[in-house]
This record gives structure tokens, sequence and C-alpha cells, in this order.
């Protein structure tokens, strides 16, 4: 067999540094072309005709950009690296842009003409009128308290919902169809018995014209590339750009037909769907592997393209996503999301649609781009089923050794689980997976949405001051009692679920109001096109057209909650070390002059993560109250409220509102991350604290995330990949949803922080995602050291 | 109820058997070798451990201290080993647990639901549980409980033995061990006394037997540069080694990590300037018993 060239060739290596050394900027062209249809049509057509008349707009006149030498087009902003901003869902103001250009971290340059436009054209005409402004303006006082107190965040306060992704369809037809099946839906309209008839007929008129504008954007791909390879000198280029041409002629009005035609029909929809809003999570392609791997086959086997080609098409392909930085953010967003990940996540492996291994041809080659890209975007996992091949796990093992956190690893079986028990049929579950960080959904059908973080752990901390947020001695929460009136542990645990209660309606009711907003306000035509039952069922993605209609809130910092909780039950009420009034005044001041009994109580609590009940059973205490509180309520789509258990990098924002913790936490510093253990509390080892994490029940969740950091020392043999795959299987054994590997020792990362100028191209695991070391914060680079390094003994 | 003394569990143990395994480490060895890595498990009753880095100088312990064993003095503490009687309230009150008590009383029940949580880890690898010391078999009948119990259960079963012992515990573990990880030190019964301060006669006699048994038997021989690592010894070694059938070598190359505990325990480390083997020298030695037909693993 030849052997096979391993490695990118100098095309992709130039495109590859292009993405990573051009400085992320600010498009103004995007706020613009918004403003300019608004000024247009607003007031003289229905909503839903309004965004999809804007959408085509921008498809007619945005800036057409062939990068040289590539082979997969097309870029959200003018060229890569540069970020629209939105100013229909949050509207920037002049000293945003200021601290956008010069903050240290996750900045965009701002030019002078840049500012200018927004100061002259945007701002006089979207001040007071973007959604971001009829949020504040419409949420309760009550909510507002709680959102400044870090009770919890609001995903749509500057990103609109999408949290979806695609499925076959986008590889199996094209927008012709697509608008034969929007006519279907017109011409069956009832107008004589309907009462919602016209919101139907002005809802499939939008995704028409949005059907339209993704064709002429495509087609204007097409023309740019002829008309540079008129002016093309070399051959080789010339005739690839013919090829560029012939392919966006073709897609995506019609279905692709070759390897490189399904990649390109994708990349047009995904700028589509990410240059309609600014979607929570961009848009994914799914299960790529699938989806390639009849092309893939049938090419190979005619002769029309070799491994090598396709591969280099892969990775011109990954570069797409790599040049997206996600728009920009500010306020309390930034911090729950500080990164330029935009969450693109690609599934590999799992399931077909039959039920049998879903691993391929495609899958392996996959895995070899994603090695050899070593970028951010996109993300990539690994599905992973009790029928998937050892062999598979061990080769994405040899890439997870690596340490820059790519693929994460997810358990198929558990997935669908999931998904059956909201009730998909098990087809829609096996065509599922995983996006954004771990978040579960059925591809292609269904909206599901996170909706905001929530901070466990501040709850607790009120609960202990009887109401009171004390970092602002604002009465927010209920008067539960004082906690030195409490004469158990139960006691404590009741006041707790009260008050979780409580605030989780208070999140809640703000949800509904921000799902009308959306509903009413924003549509979202173009991605209605591609998710089904939009144009079934004519209703729009964001008003609840999709099949199965999903909201989550995310619970963060189990960990700190549990070993807290697990700290005053042992102390104050079993051992009876200590008084709660004496707990709850050392807390109050920080530990201060009070070392020993800070480090009392931070090494003799049952701490979660070493499979000791006694905590354990704490966490699922909590698990269980939180899981009730949302579980199974009605969303205003029609869907239905879940959990998830995930933090991005919330857990830091959430640690700086909350005081000293009972299990001897600072006040200010970052609550445990994901499912994962408090940092440096689990001292059993990695089988301890997957046995901790699995008695929580995944199956009742959309996702929990659970993040194991180990030294390079533990993965050099390849004896270790064998134990990594037991440890893999073993959890997913016991239903755990999703783990990760950060294989880096602290060394390395203190030498980074010290010198980062040495260490650009670190990449670490942060929390379901990966990033670049440089860009993370002081404080979350601080606590991605602190987390346990598991070590041999 | 049985009972034994206990020194540690360590879950994820990688390196005492096949697959993922759960290692019991149970207090006291009759054997006193010079390189021990675990000196703390020498002694059969429990004894306090002192780490002086963790130590915050809070003076609980002086507090707690029934006989006055306690100093604090120049920002430490100080314990006066003879007039410790190991009450070990010091450890109950060390917020940082600096002081330690290494050996806990604990029944078969009690060690057997350590080693069922693992269960799900030794059917997905291949692993199981290992016994180790100390010597474990200066308290077999407690090993036999325990792995007894394990057996019933399907888990795989192990030992880590110095062999000196009687042959009647081994013979009673032997029906409900797997696998035996069997220690020899060196051939020759002065050097070995030298080295351990007993005879080898014992073990290399047990040894024999369990191989005529067709026991499955993994020898250990660690590795200490000028003690037991000349040529002639080795490959003398690995000629009996191959003569009683036996196939499995592990050469444990001699490390000093266990240094530091002999200071927590108030002993003094009596080989500092004994070199650890380069990896070279490591696979030489290795080609030597491959030579007599033997399969190799440097390291457990």
């Amino acid at each position: 067999m030849k052997k096979e060239l391993r490695g990118m060739n100098a095309r992709v290596k130039k495109l590859r540094a292009q993405s990573e050394t051009t400085t992320p900027k600010i498009s103004i062209e995007r706020a613009r072309l918004v403003t300019e249809a608004y000024k247009q049509h607003q007031g003289k057509v229905s909503i839903p005709v309004l965004r999809a008349r804007t959408f085509k707009h921008m498809m007619e006149n945005k800036t057409i950009c062939i990068n040289e030498d590539e082979l997969v087009v097309g870029e959200r902003g003018e060229g890569p690296q540069q970020a629209p901003n939105y100013p229909e869902l949050c509207c920037h103001t002049l000293e945003d842009m200021d601290i956008m250009d010069k903050r240290e971290k996750i900045s965009f340059a701002v030019t002078e003409k840049v500012l200018e436009v927004q100061k002259k054209e945007i701002i006089p005409y979207w001040q007071g009128k973007s959604i971001r402004d009829l949020i504040f303006n419409e949420m309760t006082e009550e909510w507002m308290e709680c959102y400044a107190a870090g009770i919890f965040t609001e995903f749509m306060e500057q990103r609109a919902p999408g949290h979806t992704v695609g499925d076959d369809k986008i590889f199996k037809k094209g927008f012709l169809e697509i608008k034969e099946e929007i006519k279907g839906e017109l011409d069956g309209l009832d107008f004589m018995s309907d009462p919602e008839a016209y919101e139907k007929q002005e809802e499939l008129k939008a995704m028409d014209l949005s059907a339209d504008g993704i064709m002429i954007f495509a087609e204007r791909h097409g023309k740019k590339a002829m008309e540079l390879s008129r002016k093309e000198v070399d051959p080789k280029r010339k005739k690839e750009l013919e090829r560029i041409a012939d392919i966006a002629f073709h897609v995506p009005k019609y279905a692709p037909r070759t390897f490189h035609e399904a990649l390109q029909a994708y990349w047009f929809v995904h700028l589509g769907v990410i240059t309609e809003l600014n979607t929570w999570d961009a848009f994914s392609p799914g299960r790529l592997d699938q989806h390639l791997e009849p092309f893939y086959t049938k090419e190979i086997e005619a002769g029309t393209l070799t491994r090598e080609e396709a591969k280099e098409l892969l990775q011109c392909f990954w570069i797409k996503f790599n040049n997206q930085p996600a728009p920009p953010k500010v306020g309390i967003t930034l911090q729950e999301s500080g990164t330029y990940t935009d969450f693109a996540n690609i599934n590999v492996g799992g399931l077909k649609v039959d039920g049998s291994d879903g691993v391929n041809e495609a899958s392996y080659l996959l895995l070899e781009v994603i090695d050899e890209m070593r970028l951010l975007q996109p993300s990539t996992n690994i599905q992973v089923s009790k029928k998937t091949p050892n062999g598979f796990i061990k080769k994405a093992g040899e890439i997870i050794r690596k340490g820059w956190g790519q693929p994460s690893i997810f358990n198929t079986d558990a997935v669908i689980g999931e998904l059956l028990r909201q009730g998909k049929t098990i087809e829609d579950a096996r065509c599922g997976g995983n996006s954004g960080c771990v978040e579960t959904g059925a591809f292609g059908k269904e909206s599901y949405i996170l909706t905001g973080y929530f901070n466990l752990t501040k709850i607790l901390e009120i609960t202990l001051h009887n109401g009171v947020d004390p970092r602002t001695e604002k009465m927010i929460g209920l008067k539960t009692g004082s906690p030195k009136d409490f004469n158990d542990f139960d006691q404590l645990m009741e006041a707790f679920k009260t008050q979780l209660n409580y605030f989780i309606d208070i999140k809640i009711r703000g949800n509904h109001l921000i799902e009308k907003l959306y509903a009413n306000y924003m549509p979202a035509p173009f991605l209605s096109t591609v998710i089904d039952d939009c144009i079934k069922k004519a209703k729009d993605y964001n008003a609840g057209g999709a099949r199965y209609n999903t909201n989550y809130i995310q619970g963060v910092g189990i960990g700190t909650i549990t070993d807290s909780l697990s700290a005053i039950k042992y102390h104050v009420f079993d051992q009876k070390k200590y008084s709660m009034d004496k707990l709850l005044d050392v807390l109050n001041k920080n530990f201060e002059n009070q070392e020993p009994m800070r480090q009392f109580l931070l090494n003799k609590t049952p701490r979660y993560g070493n499979d000791d009940d006694y905590a354990d059973s704490i966490m699922t205490q909590v698990f269980n109250s939180f899981y009730e509180a949302v579980n199974g309520r009605p969303t205003m789509r029609g869907g239905t409220y879940r959990i998830n258990m995930l933090p991005t990098t919330c857990h830091v924002y959430f640690g700086s509102v909350i005081g000293a913790t009972a299990e001897g936490r600072r006040g200010g510093l970052p609550l445990s991350e994901g499912i994962s253990p408090v940092q440096g509390s689990d001292r059993n080892g990695p089988t301890a604290v997957i046995k901790s994490a699995s008695k929580m029940d995944h199956l009742k969740t959309g996702g929990t995330l659970l993040n194991q950091k180990f030294t390079p020392q533990m993965m050099e043999s390849d004896e270790s990949l064998d134990h990594l795959t037991y440890l893999i299987r073993s959890y997913f054994k016991l239903d755990g949803h999703h783990i990760q590997f950060n294989v880096v020792d602290a060394k390395t990362l203190r030498k980074a922080q010290e010198k980062p100028e040495e260490h650009r191209d670190l990449i670490v695991r942060v929390a379901g995602y990966s990033d670049y070391f440089n860009n993370l914060n002081k404080s979350l680079q601080d606590e991605i050291i602190a987390r346990t390094e598991q070590k041999m003994i | 109820m049985k009972k034994g003394i206990v020194f540690n569990i360590q879950k994820y143990s990688l390196h005492d058997g096949p697959g993922i395994r759960t290692t019991i480490f149970l207090k006291g060895c009759p054997l006193k070798c010079l390189w021990c890595h675990n000196p703390e498990s020498i002694r059969v009753d429990r004894e306090i451990s002192y780490s002086k880095n963790l130590c915050i100088s809070c003076g609980e312990c002086m507090k707690a201290c029934p006989v006055d064993a306690v100093k604090l003095h120049r920002e430490e503490s100080i314990l006066d080993r003879e007039v410790c009687i190991k009450a070990g309230e010091c450890a109950e009150v060390c917020p940082t647990n600096a002081l330690e008590i290494v050996g806990k009383e604990m029944t078969v029940d009690e060690v057997v639901k350590e080693i069922e949580k693992d269960k799900v880890f030794y059917q997905e690898s291949g692993g199981g549980v290992t016994f180790s010391g100390g010597e474990p078999l200066m308290q077999w009948e407690f090993v036999y409980e325990i792995a007894k119990v394990c057996k019933e259960q399907g888990i795989h079963t192990a030992i880590d033995t110095s062999g000196h012992v009687k042959w009647e515990a081994i013979d009673q573990v032997r029906k409900v061990i797997d696998l035996f990880l069997y220690d020899v030190k060196h051939l020759d019964t002065d050097r070995h006394m030298e080295m351990t301060g007993v005879s080898n006669l014992r073990i290399l006699e047990n040894l024999e037997r369990l191989a005529y048994l067709k026991e499955k038997v993994y020898v250990r021989i660690p590795i200490i540069p000028g003690m037991n690592d000349e040529e002639d010894h080795l490959r003398a070694l690995g000629k009996w080694i191959a003569s009683m059938g036996l196939k499995e070598v592990m050469l444990l190359p001699y490390h000093k990590t266990g240094m530091d505990k002999y200071e927590r325990i108030g002993w003094k480390y009596q080989i500092p300037d004994v070199p650890e083997p380069r990896d070279e020298e490591m696979q030489r030695m290795k080609k030597k018993f491959q030579e007599e037909g033997i399969t190799v693993k440097i390291g457990g």
C-alpha cells in the first residue's frame, strides 16, 4: 500500500497561517446593509418578510471574498477574521466599540471608518430599538436585580437563539427543491377557515425570499471566481477558480454531486445562518463523516478524487470555520463566554439511523484532519457507542494526548437515551448528537436553546443569609429563616429548594418574555428553511417551527455547592465542630485570621469527586432539586424546559460574585467547572472522579461536562491509550454523557503565564471547548492550573 | 469479623498486574530492604507521619496531644517519637493533614466495599485487586477472606509478595489468588541477608513450589545498582527462573521517590548515594532475561 502523505500541503499551510495571524476586526458592512433594508421596508411589509428582505439585501450586496489559493469560498465578514455586528440585536455604543478595540483579551480592531459609520448611521437608527433594549425595558425589577447579582445570565440579550445543527438535507437537497416545498405549503393554505393562514403565508413568503437570497449569494461567488480566473496567469489556479465558479453556480441551488460541492453547499448555508442573525453556537454540519461518506466513496471508486485531495478540501473547509471569530460580546455575556470560539462542533462516529456503527472511512479521514489542523475552530468530538470499535477511540486518543483538548468524547448511547426520554423518535435520536460544548440535540429537527447559566452556589449563599445577597446587602430572595435556627441539614436543604424554585421562576418568567420578543420581532426565515418542520408548519424557527423545541437552563458549580453543603453538614450538624454562627461569621469575614479553620474545612470535609457517598449524595440532592425546579416546565414555543450542566467560562464570573464558601474557598475565586470536582479536591484518582460524576443521572439532562487533567507522562505509552479507552468505556457504561482530557502539566502552564510570548501556540481545554491559553484572562488561567493533575503513584 | 491493618488503598493502579486495579496496601513486613519505598509499611502497628512542608504551625496538635509529645519550635511542630504513644489525636485536629496516622484497622467487609467500587473498571480493562504492602501475607487470613469474596464476585485477584512467609499461608491463599507478583532480590543468601535483613532460603523454596504447582507467577526483581545488578547474578537468575518454567519477569528499577517518607516517620534513609539505574542499563539487563526465553517488562 502506498504510504500516505502526512501533514498539510503548502496551500493549506498558507491559508492556515492567514487564518491564525490575521487580527480579528469589526466589519461594519452588515450593520449598514441591515439598516438600509430596515429603512426601506420597515412598516411596509410583515416582520418575517422584513427579515427576509433584509437577509436578501445582505446576500445581494455584501462583499464577496475569495482568498488566494482557497478551494472552499465565502466569508461572513469582508475577509478572514472579520466579525460583523448585529445592531438589531445589540446596538454597540461608541464606548463599547472602544472597549472592544482596546481590551486585553478577545479584542476586535475598530477602525476610524467603522466608528464613523457606527456613530452616524447605525446608532441613530438602532439606539433604543434593538432586542437588547427591548429586553432590558421589559424585564421586571426583580429580574434585573437577579441579573445584576449574578444569579443567572441571559443568552439572548445580545445574541439570537440558534443552538441547532444541520442534518443530511443540506447534502441531499438544493434550494430549488426547498422552494418547491415552500410553494406546496403556500398553495395549500386555507384562507377560508385557518385563522393563522395570513401569518403562515407571510412566514412562507419570507422563507422563499431567503432561499432566493442564498442562491444569489452563491452565484455572486461564481461570478467573482470567473472574474478572478480571467485575470489569473497561473494555469493551475485558473482551473481551480473555474471549478469554484462551476460549483458556486450549482450549489446550493441544486443538491451537491461531488465531495467538493458537498462541502461548499454546507458552507454557503452555514454563512447564511450566521449572517442572518448572530446565533449562539453558530451552526454545525452535524454528523459530517456520515454526510460525506457517500460522496467520498463514490468519487474514490470512480477515480475522480484521491484521499489526499479529499483531505486538502477538508482542511480548506476547516480553515473557513476558523476564519469566523464569534462576533464581539460585551458585558456579562462576554464574561460568561469570553472566547473567539463560535462553538461550531463537528461530530464524528456514533451510530447510523438504522442503529448500526457509524464509523466509516471518512471518520478516520476527519480524525487526521483534526490532528493536522490543530485549530480552535471548528470544535470536534467523537461519538462513542457500545458498537464503536476500540481502535477508533485509540486513534482519537493519539490526538487527545497531544494536549490541545480535541476531540472531546461523547457517549452516543446516553445521548440517544436523553433524546428518547424527551420524546424524540429513535430515528431522530440516532441522527442527533452534540453541539456547542456538550449540548444534545436532534440534528436538523430541534431548536435546543440555552437560555442562561444558573448560579447554584449563589442560591446557597442567599439561603444562608435568609434571602439577602451579602455582596450588595439587598434583599433579593425569600425569607426562608435564619440558618442559626435550623436544627438539621434537611431544614437547610428545604430552605435552599424554596429559594431555588423562587429564582428559577424569575428566570423562566423572563425567558417567556424574551421568547415572545424573538418570535414576534426577530424571526429567522433562512434558518427555518433548513430545520424540519418549519416549512411544513409554516412557522418560524424562533416561533416554535422546529419539530422539537427545548429550552435549557445550565447549572453551574455543582462541585462547589456540594462541597460547601458537605462542609456544613459534616462540621456543623454531624461533628458539631463549629456552630452555624461561627461558620457564617468566618465566611462573612472571608476567613480573615482564620487560616487553620479554612485549612481544616478544605482538608477535612468529605468532598465530591472521591467516590464518597457522603458528599456524592449531597451532589445528587442538589442536582435533583435543580432538575425538579426546571424540568418539564412549558416554553412559550410549545416546547419543554430541561437542564444542562456546563459553564463555558461562567464559573469564573459566577465565582466572582460569591463570598467565601464553607469548603474553604475564598471569596471571589472561580467555582468548579462543569460537573468536575472542585479544583484539587479529588484525591483518589480518575476512577473515583468518574464514579462520583456518574451518580448524577445524566439521562435526565441534555448534557454534562466532565474535564479530567492528565500529565503528559500518563499518556506516553501505547498501553496508556488502552487505559484511556477503558476509562471512557467505564464512564459510558455508567451513563456518563461526556468526558474530555487536558493533557498538559501545570509547570508548562505556569511558564506560559509568565512568558506568554513564548507560548502563543499553547491550546488548552477550557470547558467544552479549547482556547489559546493566552486568550484566557488571569483568573481562568489560574483556575485551569488548579484543576487536579491526576498523577501516577 | 476478621480485621486487618491497611495503610493505603490505591485506586487506578496500573502497575500491579493487568488492567485497571485497586491495590490494597497491608501493614507489616518481615523484611527490611535497604531501598524500601514504603518504609511506613514495615512495622505492624500504626505510625504517625509528619510532613513538615504542610505544617502551618497553628499549634492545634500541641493542644490535642494527651502526652505532650508535640512541641512548637521555630514555626514547626516537633514530634518527640520517644514520648509519642501514637494516640493520633494530633492527626485528627491537624488542619492540613501534615500529621497523619498511617495504618487503619479495617474489616473484611470494609475493604471489600472499597474494592467493589471500581468493579466497572476491572470489567472493562481486565483488571482487579492486588494485595501489596508491606508483606500482605503477614495478614494472610485477612487476605484470604477478602480475596475469597472477590473471587466469588468474579474480580481478578493478585498478590505482591516477598515470599518470606510459611508455605501454609501461600498454600491457603493460592486457592483464591489468580496471580502472584513474586519478588526475588538475590540468589545468594548472604547478599540477600545484607540487602533485606533476612535469609532467602524460604523465599526461593516457596517460589519453586508455586512454579511446580503451575500457579501463575510474575517474578519481580528490583534492580538496585551495586547490590544485585551484576551480569553473573542476573544470568544465573534468568536461568533459574526459566528452569522452573516461569515465563514472565518484571525488572523494577530502583528509584528514590520513597526517600522523604523516611523523614516523615522519623527514620533515616540507608542508601542515599545509590544511583537510579540508567535506561540503557535496564535495556541491557532486559536482554539477558530475554535470552532465556522470558518475557520481560521494565516497570510493573
